[in-house]
Formats: C-alpha cells, sequence, structure tokens
C-alpha cells in the first residue's frame, strides 16, 4: 500500500545498534527518514516451506533480492516494505537443529548467535508438530524476541490436526499465529505481529519445563543467583541457570571472569553429576537434545488434537509403495532419468538452430560496423563466437535445471537416494550422490553446484573429484569426430556409448580408491527425512529457474567472455607480418579458387604454430610425446582446458582446414592420415579423464573451498589421464 | 531388540539409541530418542536399507546405522 500517511506512531521504537544496512531502497524514496528496517532471522527445518512463506511475506513489494554466502551454504536476505515498516528477513538454511555438525547448522548457529537482530520467527510445519518443536526449543534458549509461524496451517485442518495456539502460546511463552504461504491466510496478521513485537520493549520468557531432576538442578542455580542478587543483561536468572548447566559457551566467555563463578562452578558440576547419573550419559548436548524431545513429546499431546489418521501421509505411503518398489523403484527412477536426458537434449536442441542463426548474423551485424581488422577480429571471432558457443545451451540447461527443481520440490529426490544407497555406498559413494552425477552427463558446472545437497564434507569432496569423468555434452563433438574417423558407421553408436560407461565406471572405481586411500574415516550417516509429496508451487519453480538462468547467462558474460578474449589472443599473436606478407602474393598469384583455399589455410596454420598457442603446445609436446600425440593434439587438449567444445575447432584450425565442425570428412580423413589408431584411442580417453573446462574448474574452486583442491584435481586427474591414455597407446599399439 | 530386527509394518518404543557422538545427535535431531514410537515402514531391495516412522516423520537409515537402536515391542 501507498505510505503517504505515515506518521510517528508508526515508527518503531527498537533500539538495535545498526551495522551496515543492507536494504538501501534504492528504487523508492525512503517513507520517511530515520526509519529502519526490522530484521528477522527466518528459520526452520527443511521442507516447511519456508522459501514459499518469504514469497507470500514479501509479495511483489520486494525490494532487492541478494545473496551473500556463507562458506558453502547461502544465507538468502529479502528487504520489503509493509504498511509503513520496512522488513528485512534474513533466511537462514533450513535445518533440523542448530547444534549439530552440518555445515548449514554452522552457518544458522552463526548468524543466531552473532549477528544482530531484532527477532527470530521460527517457521513450523504444522503437519509436524512434534519434531518442528525441537528446533523450536533450541530456538528459544537463544533468549532473542521471537514468533512462532505454524505454516501450512489449511493441509493440517484438511488432515483434521488441529493445534491449539492458546495453549501453545502458554507454555512457549512467544507468540504463536497460524499462516498458509500457500493460501496466504494470516500472512497479514503474521506481518502485524512482526513489527508489534519488534517494536516491543521488553522480550517475553519461555515457560518451558524440563524433567524433574533437571528443573531441580535448575532451580538450584537460580536459587543460588538469587541469593546473591545476580543479573546479566535481559536475561532472567532462570535463562542463565539454563545457559550454565547447558554448557552455553557464549554465555560461559561472558561470564568467565565475573567473581561469583568460583563459587558456581563446584555447584554446576554437582549439578552436572546428578544429571549425568539421571541421564546415564556424559554428553551435555545429547542430555538436552533428549531433553527436547521429551519435552516436544509432552506439548504435542498438549496442544496436538489428530482426528483420523493424516491423509496426506497415507497419500504419500501408497506413492511410496509403488515409487520406492522393491522390484519396479529402480526401473522406474531410471525411466524419469532417460525422460529427463530425451527432454533436455531433444527440446534444448530446438531452438540451438535459431540461437545458432541469432549469434552467427550479430556476429556479421557487428562486424560489418567496425573497420579495423584487429578489433573486428577479437569481437567477431574472439568474444562472440566464444559466448554464443555457451549460450547455445542454455535452452538445455533450463530444461536440465527445471527437472531438478521438481525432484526436488515434490520430494522424488530423497526416495531415490534411499533407493540408490545400497549400491552407492559399496563404492564409498553416498545415496545423495546420484544427483550431481547425473548431472555431470549434461554439464559439468551445476553438478559441481548440485553436490552441495551432501551434507559430509567428505562425501561431497569425492564427489566433486570424480564427477569430470561423467563426460559432459560438450566432450560429445570430440567423440563423434574420432569415432567417425577411426571406426565404421555400424559399431559408431556402440563405441560412444561405451566410452560413456565406462567414464562412469571409471568415477565409481576412482570414488573407492578417494575413499579408501585419501578421503578416510567414518562414513556419513544416512540418516534423512522422506518429506511428504507436495505438489510444487509454479511460482517457486519459476524463481529457482529463472534465477538459476540468470545466473548462467551472467558466467557467460564475464568468465566465458574472459576466457574467450584470451584464446583469440594467445592464438592470434605474435603477428608475424612477414609471413602473412609472403603469403599474401602469393595468394593474389593463385589460379583457382582451391588453390587460393589451400593456401589461406597453409597461412593459418603456420602463423597459429607461431603463435603463443603453438609455443605452448611445442613445448610440452615431450610431455605428450609418449601417448603418441604430436604437438596438434597437445595444443588441442590445451585449449579444450579451457572449454571441450574448443578442442573439435582448435585441430581443425591446426590441420589446415579452416572452420570446422565435427561431422567435415575432409578433417576425418585428415586425421586418419595424420594419426594412428593407438594415438587416437589414446586421445579419446585422455579427453574423457582430464580437466575439466576453466568454467567448471573455477566453479570447483568455490565448491571444494579452496584454490588448492584445483592443484590436486589437475594432479589427480592429469595422472590418471596420462597413466590410462599411456596403457591404451601401448596396447593398441602391441594389438595392431 | 534392535530396531532393525522389527518385521514390516510392526511399531515399537525406542528404548535407547547408541553410537557415535555425532549419530546419536542426528538421531535425536529427528525426535528418535528414547520414548518414541517408531514404526518400521519398509526395506530396500537389499536390505541395506530401511524406511521407519516417528512420529509423523518419515525416515530413511542404513540398516548399520539402525543397529544402534535398541527397541521394545
Amino acid at each position: 500500500m501507498e505510505c503517504n500517511s505515515c506518521n510517528d506512531e508508526h515508527i518503531g521504537k527498537r533500539k538495535r545498534k545498526r551495522g551496515k544496512n543492507h536494504c538501501t531502497f534504492e528504487n523508492k524514496e525512503p517513507i520517511k527518514s530515520g526509519l529502519e528496517a526490522i530484521k528477522i532471522a527466518l528459520a526452520g527445518q527443511p521442507n516447511v516451506g519456508k522459501s514459499m512463506l518469504i514469497n507470500a511475506l514479501s509479495g511483489s513489494n520486494s525490494v532487492k533480492v541478494g545473496n551473500f554466502s556463507g562458506v558453502t551454504v547461502d544465507k538468502l536476505e529479502v528487504c520489503f516494505e509493509h504498511h509503513c515498516h520496512l522488513f528485512d528477513l534474513i533466511d537462514l538454511p533450513g535445518t533440523y537443529s542448530i547444534d549439530g555438525f552440518t555445515q548449514e547448522e554452522k552457518v544458522a548457529k552463526e548468524f543466531l548467535v552473532n549477528e544482530d537482530y531484532d527477532l527470530i520467527l521460527n517457521v513450523v510445519d504444522s503437519t509436524n508438530l512434534q519434531r518442528n518443536l525441537l528446533l523450536t526449543l533450541e530456538l528459544l534458549e537463544l533468549n532473542k524476541k521471537m514468533v512462532v509461524a505454524l505454516n501450512m496451517s489449511d493441509e493440517a485442518e484438511k488432515d483434521n490436526i488441529h493445534i491449539d495456539t492458546k495453549q501453545l502460546e502458554k507454555i512457549l511463552g512467544v507468540k504463536v499465529i497460524k499462516v498458509s504461504a500457500k493460501s496466504g491466510q494470516g500472512v497479514e496478521e503474521l506481518l502485524e505481529l512482526l513489527h508489534n513485537e519488534a517494536d516491543k520493549q521488553e522480550r517475553e520468557v519461555s515457560n518451558v519445563i524440563f524433567s524433574d531432576p533437571v528443573e531441580e538442578e535448575l532451580i538450584k542455580i537460580e536459587n543460588f543467583l538469587n541469593e546473591r542478587g545476580f543479573s546479566y543483561g535481559d536475561l532472567t536468572n532462570t535463562e542463565v541457570a539454563i545457559g550454565l548447566l547447558f554448557e552455553d559457551t557464549k554465555l560461559y566467555k561472558k561470564l568467565h571472569e565475573n567473581p561469583i563463578m568460583i563459587e558456581l562452578y563446584p555447584l554446576l558440576i554437582d549439578s552436572r553429576e546428578h544429571i549425568y547419573t539421571h541421564h546415564d550419559s556424559k554428553d551435555i548436548k545429547e542430555i538436552k537434545l533428549a531433553e527436547h524431545a521429551a519435552i516436544a513429546r509432552g506439548i504435542s499431546k498438549e496442544v496436538l488434537s489428530a482426528k483420523s489418521k493424516s491423509k496426506s501421509l497415507t497419500l504419500t505411503q501408497k506413492i511410496d509403495s509403488i515409487l520406492m518398489h522393491k522390484y519396479f523403484g529402480i526401473p522406474i527412477f531410471l525411466f524419469f532419468m532417460w525422460g529427463l536426458f530425451q527432454l533436455t537434449f531433444e527440446f534444448g536442441a530446438l531452438p540451438m538452430d535459431y540461437i545458432d542463426g541469432a549469434i552467427s548474423s550479430f556476429g556479421s551485424f557487428v562486424g560489418s560496423f567496425i573497420s579495423n581488422d584487429g578489433l573486428r577480429s577479437l569481437i567477431v571471432d574472439g568474444i562472440i563466437s566464444g559466448v554464443g558457443a555457451v549460450l547455445l545451451f542454455l535452452p538445455n540447461i533450463v530444461i536440465l535445471y527445471l527437472g531438478i527443481a521438481l525432484l526436488e520440490t515434490t520430494g522424488y529426490m530423497s526416495r531415490v537416494a534411499f533407493i540408490l544407497d545400497g549400491f552407492f555406498h559399496k563404492f564409498g559413494l553416498h545415496g545423495k550422490s546420484f544427483i550431481p552425477l547425473v548431472t555431470g552427463f549434461g554439464c559439468t558446472v551445476p553438478a559441481y553446484m548440485a553436490a552441495r545437497t551432501l551434507k559430509s564434507e567428505k562425501d561431497r569432496l569425492i564427489t566433486l573429484f570424480i564427477l569430470g569423468f561423467m563426460s559432459c555434452g560438450a566432450r560429445l563433438p570430440i567423440y563423434v569426430l574420432f569415432i567417425g574417423a577411426f571406426f565404421s558407421q555400424e559399431i559408431a553408436g556402440n563405441i560412444l556409448f561405451l566410452i560413456y560407461i565406462s567414464g562412469a565406471l571409471l568415477g565409481l572405481i576412482m570414488a573407492k580408491a578417494l575413499r579408501v586411500f585419501v578421503f578416510k574415516g567414518e562414513d556419513e550417516p544416512f540418516v534423512m527425512e522422506l518429506p511428504r509429496y507436495r505438489m510444487p508451487s509454479i511460482k517457486l519453480l519459476w524463481h529457482t529457474v529463472y534465477s538459476k538462468a540468470l545466473g548462467y547467462l551472467k558466467k557467460a558474460g564475464t568468465f566465458i567472455l574472459a576466457a574467450s578474449m584470451l584464446i583469440w589472443f594467445a592464438s592470434n599473436y605474435p603477428k608475424n607480418s612477414s609471413l602473412t606478407k609472403s603469403y599474401q602474393t602469393k595468394i593474389e598469384q593463385a589460379q583457382s579458387k582451391e588453390q587460393k583455399q589451400n593456401l589461406e589455410n597453409e597461412l593459418n596454420s603456420k602463423l597459429l604454430e607461431n603463435s603463443y598457442l603453438g609455443v605452448i603446445g611445442k613445448s610440452t609436446e615431450a610431455f605428450f610425446a609418449p601417448l603418441g600425440f604430436d604437438w596438434r593434439l597437445t595444443v588441442a587438449l590445451e585449449t579444450g582446458l579451457a572449454a571441450k567444445e574448443v578442442v573439435v575447432s582448435t585441430l581443425g584450425v591446426l590441420y589446415s582446414v579452416g572452420e570446422v565442425d565435427e561431422s567435415s570428412d575432409t578433417l576425418k580423413e585428415i586425421l586418419r592420415k595424420n594419426i594412428d589408431i593407438a594415438a587416437a584411442l589414446s586421445f579419446i580417453v585422455f579427453v574423457m579423464i582430464y580437466l575439466p573446462c576453466l568454467a567448471a574448474s573455477s566453479v570447483f574452486v568455490k565448491e571444494a573451498g579452496g584454490f588448492r583442491y584445483l592443484v590436486y584435481l589437475f594432479i589427480f586427474t592429469t595422472t590418471t589421464a596420462w597413466v590410462l591414455s599411456f596403457i591404451t597407446y601401448n596396447v593398441v599399439k602391441l594389438l595392431a | 531388540m534392535k530396531l532393525s530386527k522389527l518385521k514390516k509394518g510392526q511399531s515399537a518404543i525406542v528404548k535407547s539409541v547408541d553410537g557415535t557422538k555425532e549419530m546419536k545427535q542426528r538421531f535425536l535431531s529427528f525426535g528418535l530418542s528414547k520414548g518414541a514410537e517408531v514404526t518400521l515402514i519398509d526395506c530396500s531391495l537389499t536390505k541395506s536399507n530401511i524406511e521407519i516412522m516417528v512420529d509423523t516423520t518419515l525416515l530413511a537409515l542404513r540398516r548399520e546405522e539402525a543397529q544402534n537402536i535398541e527397541v521394545e515391542v
């Protein structure tokens, strides 16, 4: 709504030291100067509809959606305006607990404990109240202002689940409100509630009651604190007692120099001992979790009344009986995957010709305006064709992402992880690794990102390291070219299939090797929720795919652009004008068109031989000689580090036939004349294994968490590629 | 008895949760704690993974992890 009538009473009395304000509202005039955004930390378990609630809360009013990243897990920030209030939502990663070991849990905890914000909005799945309360209880112990939103309340009602919010408020001590992000019900009220709470001077205190033995100890500690007239910050002495008993590290840090601690320590040790005996465990964290579980069970009994078995749960189990069927589960999954790839390649190919045509006509259109030869070559041959080659794959990427988003949002993905875990586990991989591995057949870049779904660092690294073995779409032209040159048409398809399969098998074997020799240690436990099936929200799907596509385009505009310029430069410089001149006279004197063409090709190949790229190829020739590669194959492999598509065009230029594509017969023939079958097979093997393209490598650095991992990957893949190519070359030579 | 020994469709009450620190915490954060009611829903083909229901949540876990959970029918 328009906010012309904002007056002072609307403006909160929030007292908070402001750090840097992320909400800048560039497009709008601030309603009133001095108005500060209410900063809200959004916390909730996975699959509670948090993203959907953010969409519902911010509506179309959202001003700025930006990512500021943690290490590998992103927090999302959304700013918007509502009824004269500015809201600044920080979406924390969905976690079952904030006390655990996973990266998401650490990111969430780190923010909740150390950052400055006005209140916590805890989003809860009404259909799964008891388990969701476990997180709610942990959040309460942070002693911050908090509001609990019971999301999916419409679904719960349909399921005949009734939650007594008044009673729940009484127990938790914080405001509880029913909402539905899907229908928008309760969203207005929630926003209202949020700024009312933020404006309040006082924070509510939780009334959660622990088990008798714990309560006894808490009272002892609290009484002691009261006797000494102790008070700390805005905490009640009960809250201090809970913090001390359950090892709240931040509280200990703050209090450790306080003289009262000397007397407190014996008391605390004594209390702990009592609790240890009672719980038969010496792990205070574990005891706290067990206490929470008992409390959650109690609360759920008190506030929840479910009349019949949940309909959505029954439906989920019915669908599961088909999709997770003992014998049909895997075939059904394979069928879905096959379908996704058919769609990716078939539908993705439809607009390709148009995009290709548009790019080349755009290139010549732009070229016609530039008179300077060098500049034109840079822009048309370097930038436009380089970036264009990447843009060509945008439709494939969009379809693939849509498929993956569907897998994720419907809840099917965790089922597949369940089905495949048994098989993958034998190779030292986690069931969830299948998503990035399958994505890797399309493009390695999104595959690296997809590996984020793996919680364990070791599982994630192993998956990242073997992903390159899944031959990506860009390597296909190379295979097609070489198979066409050295094998008969009849068996070409089988050879291609063999290449892909052996790549995947090699990946699995390498995973096992990495697990045994490098990333040793305990396996990541496979305990995961199988969420209920839900119809995906179109809005959310659109949002996901749109932002992924945008990211891809951005990469094409920045990274690929720079790489294209670099390759162009290295293959065009240093200029050799005397050589050019001598050839130009020859070309002018040439009789036939064919002769001219040949001379031009010869010139191009001579120029390339003397370019920086050619020099690099020649200098590294010795390294590749044992594999049967000449300097031209060497250069092709090296330019392939930038992008695998470049390998074919480089070969084309180097073998002097000008611009070629993979179906060019002449290049095939020239390859057959220049290379023996042993070298060709060894080349295919090398291409299968060696480092993915520059774009993928840079994503790898980001995902693996450091440049040194790329060095490891480079050594790992190059060594494997070299050794296997060497074996291939010599075995084939012996046989032939 | 061990959770992994339950028959398909059989329910039981959790008596104790064992295992590494990390695993115990993982179990607890899903509500798999002493006193919780669990039902074995299904096993995978090779019996290496099992599907259980805790409260209203469906969980998947490996058989060897399920060994850590002692239940009482």
